[in-house]
């Protein structure tokens, strides 16, 4: 019986594509778990009601939730764009204009990737107690 | 009522949730470094979160996810093993039977302050 997968396409034969489409299902079973939990700790078990400055300097104030936070940064953002890309290879049909698309994707994708690496990295919490 | 092939609702469906997250992604990404600017900055920032007209646009963000999921993981389960078209009408609806069972607490929790529920 033929396996029907109406909208999908099938797993590319090699190359780039067969990379990227790899590395979906790999950043999507990372970051899985994660934005599960992200979403239960910040939606469910606090909210946005809650939420605020010192909320999120206190929780910045060890490594663990920054690393947390980092590697669902780098997985999300570059799952994103690899999907983005996907878009843009079925609806921008001139070649030069979807070329120029992806380089600006990745710009902007890298910039925005830097500049929230850098919050991780770079956030000083105010001492305790003030 | 859809009356196209599930597949095809399950595939536009992940195309439009998953260029909303990424979309709040860039704004999320944002929003959170102002922590950096000031206290007042990101306080000021998060309170558009906080609006009562927001707090619907929150859920379906976190029902855009757990769709993209969940969806997600019927795709990988059906790369690595064949699934006939009936055998993927049926995975189809339990999935959407999952996920719409899942999303009640889901709203309860997040939705239920505004309409006085808890």
């Amino acid at each position: 019986m033929r396996a029907v997968r109406p909208g999908y396409r099938e797993r590319p034969s090699g190359g780039v594509p067969l990379f990227l489409w790899f590395y979906m299902r790999v950043s999507a079973i990372g970051m899985i778990g994660l934005v599960i939990g992200h979403l239960y700790i910040m939606h469910i078990l606090n909210s946005t009601d809650t939420i605020d400055f010192a909320f999120v300097a206190e929780r910045f104030r060890g490594p663990l939730w920054r690393t947390y936070d980092l590697v669902i940064l780098i997985f999300a953002l570059s799952h994103g764009l690899v999907g983005l890309r996907g878009i843009f290879d079925d609806y921008i049909h001139h070649r030069g204009w979807r070329v120029a698309a992806e380089v600006a994707m990745w710009v902007v994708g890298v910039v925005f990737l830097a500049f929230g690496a850098l919050v991780l990295f770079t956030f000083q919490p105010p001492a305790a107690g003030r | 009522m859809y009356r196209g092939h599930p597949g095809m609702l399950a595939w536009v469906l992940h195309r439009i949730t998953g260029l909303a997250v990424l979309l709040f992604l860039f704004a999320h990404i944002v929003e959170t470094s102002m922590i950096l600017v000031s206290p007042e900055a990101y306080n000021k920032a998060i309170e558009l979160y906080r609006q009562p007209w927001f707090k619907p646009l929150e859920f379906l963000l976190v029902a855009a996810v757990l769709f993209h999921a969940g969806n997600g993981l019927m795709v990988m389960i059906i790369d690595f093993i064949p699934t006939p078209s009936r055998t993927y009408r049926r995975m189809f609806w339990i999935g959407a039977g999952v996920y719409a069972v899942l999303l009640v607490p889901v709203a309860y929790f997040m939705l239920g302050g505004l309409v006085g529920l808890r």
